[in-house]
């Protein structure tokens, strides 16, 4: 018969300084787990919302990011007759020739600046990402030396407000609007006019990649190999979901760091919880020993000390996630080795990531428990009535 | 006060079970905290080696991926206190197997002899340094490297171009050794340059300046941006720390992860060690009314108690440093991503810090209980049922 987890409860709260101080450790630890791993969920659901799996990606050969890549106008007029892809509303194909440079901008917590991904682009282009709404002013105008920035931006650099003027490439450019991008990449980039600014960059010839919409997925797939295996064009066509999931790198050092971090720090409060542990089972000889008289075998007293300890844990875990929680919707941002530009992301302390807290707790509590447990269930009845 | 050393000794290995779980507990969390603040110490706090003092960095104002016009080299050069100018173009590419660690290094086009120049600190043969700046298809490696590789002098190196679109292959024709700054390929720009048929441009990705002394090193920093200041490409200038800082400063705010966990491992430590300690002094009060009726005075009780706590914060703190340079170890081994951890170990300052903390943890954790036990009455603590 089991022994009822009531009493356990109880005598948590009877030991209310050990056991706050024991689950403080391990709330702390899971603390550290849970705001990295927040960190790097908000990296990942953000890199991974950007992109429209319809949307093939083009670049040069061999470049891995659209900042490294060149597309020559005239490749794009043979791009744009490729079979598969969707007319737009006037008709045309719906391929976008985008040129894309990274702008120094700088703000008030980095006074060296930061940098940004500033994209030019064309009205189609614009047509072909629907998410992207505008929040105030309005889209810039093609031929004007106008910008529209992300919301991710406007909130970091204080000089991207609408009516302010950005200085980049060769001269001013005016803020006429905010952008809001979902939780996508496109929210940390600038949208400018795509011949403004690819006359301002002498990239007139050189432009950056080509953005193209396939009829459905299948036809998405044939159009990569195809446009792959055009000798002629030799070109890298990529799904535009795959060449945002692929970025997520950027975050995987920060987050081994964080594993790390938690996986030592879990090993120290599991001795602490084991402390705490064998000093109630030191304690608590003569209720052992009762509870051996009153039938209860062996076993379940072993089980009734894990449990406990678990429970010591799982308090912490909550406790844990509860002190995380402030860091949700945190605005931080990190620099990116494949674009050279800051994305810009939100903590996100989710439910998932909260489970796995508490899972990283309980397991915390059983190493912890297991051994004190053993040692309670080997009490011998007489020896355990005599103790102290 | 040395008499009772034996007692404080005996007391705290009274239950063995507790204090080893208590040492190890906290030798973990503060194998932790070390490892964190050597990390800390080597980014931010140590000395700049003597060789990058005379050096800075030149890139373009916009970005490190944005190149800038080769002639700037000349106009850098006219600066005062500047010795000379190397121009250096990353190359990236892939040599054979990017996902093994050791095959990520960076790789430069440069031009030999200026390189040579401005990284005066590099010891190489003199034969192979000739061979290198004759051989337009050569190039130099470090001997951390090579050693790595399994290369020697005469090798073939391959590497196939990514940002570039061409693939190299190289000659291994010189090795260099030098106390950092090791895992590096190096080799002529012109190679790069015919390989591309001229599509560079005369562009270039940074130029490394090596100043007269370091203290005209932020004088001419601001020199070379004053001179673009007004060009369509300008420039930022900085010292090679500052650069080197810049790339880690591009993961995140790094000072605050490295903070914050720190602060979070301490305050853990904290909770545990004044935990165990709480539950031993509880043990024992019937003890120190005892002690007391012996003719112990309340400040020599406080001062056993306190003395029991700080050994064995002390004891883990030295095993905790123990443990942290073997993670030094492990961090040494990983990608060379920054040449500041590749050089990772625990600096005295780091271990002095690291024992001062145990030893404060020790004392703070003990002081509450120690205080309680010290000032209860004689009576009372006899009567004490635990």
């Amino acid at each position: 018969m089991a022994i009822p987890v009531a009493y356990n409860l109880r005598n948590l709260i009877v030991r209310k300084t050990t056991t706050i101080m024991t689950a403080l450790g391990i709330a702390l630890t899971v603390a550290v787990l849970l705001a990295i791993l927040a960190m790097v969920g908000g990296l990942r659901s953000s890199l991974e919302s950007t992109g429209n799996p319809l949307h093939v990606l083009v670049m040069r050969k061999g470049a891995n990011a659209e900042l490294s890549s060149v597309v020559t106008p005239a490749l794009f007029q043979d791009l744009k007759f490729k079979p598969g892809i969707v007319a737009s509303k006037s008709g045309e194909p719906m391929a976008s020739l985008e040129m894309v440079t990274v702008i120094n901008l700088e703000s008030v917590d980095a006074p060296q600046g930061m940098n940004v991904t500033l994209r030019g682009i064309s009205a189609l282009g614009l047509e072909m990402r629907p998410d992207l709404k505008l929040l105030s002013g309005r889209w810039f105008e093609p031929g004007k030396r106008e910008v529209v920035v992300g919301e991710a931006i406007e909130k970091r650099f204080p000089g991207a407000r609408v009516g302010r003027k950005l200085r980049f490439g060769r001269g001013e450019w005016e803020v006429v609007g905010i952008m809001s991008a979902g939780r996508s990449a496109n929210n940390s980039e600038i949208f400018a006019d795509l011949n403004q600014v690819s006359a301002d960059y002498q990239r007139a010839d050189a432009l950056s990649s080509v953005l193209l919409r396939a009829t459905d997925a299948i036809t998405a797939n044939a159009l990569i190999n195809d446009i792959k295996n055009d000798r002629k064009l030799n070109m890298e066509a990529i799904s535009e979901k795959a060449y945002y999931e692929a970025q997520t790198v950027s975050g995987r050092l920060i987050e081994t760091l964080g594993i790390f971090v938690a996986i030592i720090m879990g090993i120290g409060s599991s001795f602490a919880a084991m402390n705490t542990m064998y000093a109630a089972v030191a304690r608590r000889g003569k209720e052992i020993g009762t509870l051996r008289v009153l039938g209860f075998s062996r076993g379940s007293i072993l089980f009734s000390f894990f449990v406990e300890s678990v429970l010591l844990a799982v308090l912490g875990g909550l406790l844990g996630c509860i002190l995380v929680l402030p860091l949700n919707g945190l605005t931080t941002g990190v620099g990116n080795f494949i674009t050279f530009s800051e994305i810009d992301f939100n903590f996100r302390v989710t439910p998932q990531i909260m489970g796995y807290g508490v899972v990283f707790a309980m397991i915390l509590g059983a190493l912890g428990g297991l051994f004190p447990a053993r040692n309670a269930s080997r009490k011998e009845i007489l020896v355990a009535l005599r103790g102290a | 006060m040395f008499r009772f050393l034996p007692l404080v000794l005996k007391n705290s290995w009274r239950n063995r079970r507790r204090t080893t779980l208590t040492i190890l507990s906290i030798s973990i969390s503060l194998a932790l905290l070390g490892t964190m603040m050597a990390i800390y110490h080597a980014f931010y706090l140590s000395d700049v080696p003597q060789s990058q003092a005379l050096r800075l960095v030149v890139r373009n104002r916009i970005s490190l991926a944005v190149p800038m016009p080769e002639f700037y080299a000349e106009k850098i050069r006219q600066i005062p206190g500047v010795q000379e100018v190397a121009p250096y173009q990353w190359f990236g590419g892939v040599y054979k197997d990017q996902r093994e660690t050791k095959n990520m290094f960076a790789r430069f086009a440069v031009d030999p002899e200026k390189l040579i120049t401005v990284r005066g600190e590099m010891k190489i043969p003199e034969d192979q340094k000739q061979a290198f700046i004759h051989d337009r298809t050569g190039c130099l490696m470090g001997k951390v490297l090579a050693d790595k590789l399994g290369l020697h002098v005469g090798d073939r190196v391959l590497i196939k171009g990514d940002i570039f679109a061409v693939n190299l292959e190289f000659t291994l024709r010189a090795i260099f050794e030098a106390p950092e700054n090791n895992e590096v390929l190096y080799f002529s720009r012109k190679y790069l340059e015919e390989a591309l048929g001229g599509r560079m441009q005369g562009n270039v990705g940074t130029f490394w300046i090596l100043a007269d002394s370091p203290s005209s090193v932020p004088r001419i920093a601001k020199a070379v941006d004053d001179t673009f200041d007004n060009s369509p490409v300008r420039t930022k200038t900085e010292s090679e720390r500052a650069f080197a800082l810049s790339f880690i400063a591009f993961l995140g705010n790094v000072k605050v992860i490295l903070l914050s966990i720190c602060g979070a491992v301490t305050f853990t430590i904290l909770l545990v060690s004044a935990n165990t300690i709480a539950m031993s002094v509880r043990e024992r009060v019937r003890e120190v009314g005892v002690l007391k009726t012996l003719g112990y005075t309340r400040g020599l009780i406080l001062s056993i108690i306190l003395g029991e706590a700080v050994s064995i914060s002390i004891l883990g703190g030295a095993f905790g440093l123990a443990i942290a340079s073997l993670l030094c170890g492990v961090v040494r081994q990983g990608p060379a991503f920054s040449d500041d951890l590749k050089r990772l170990s625990i600096q005295p300052p780091v271990a002095i810090a690291c024992l001062l903390v145990a030893a404060f943890i020790g004392l703070i954790s003990a002081f509450v209980p120690a205080w309680n036990a010290s000032r209860i009455s004689i009576v009372e603590a006899l009567r004490s049922s635990e």
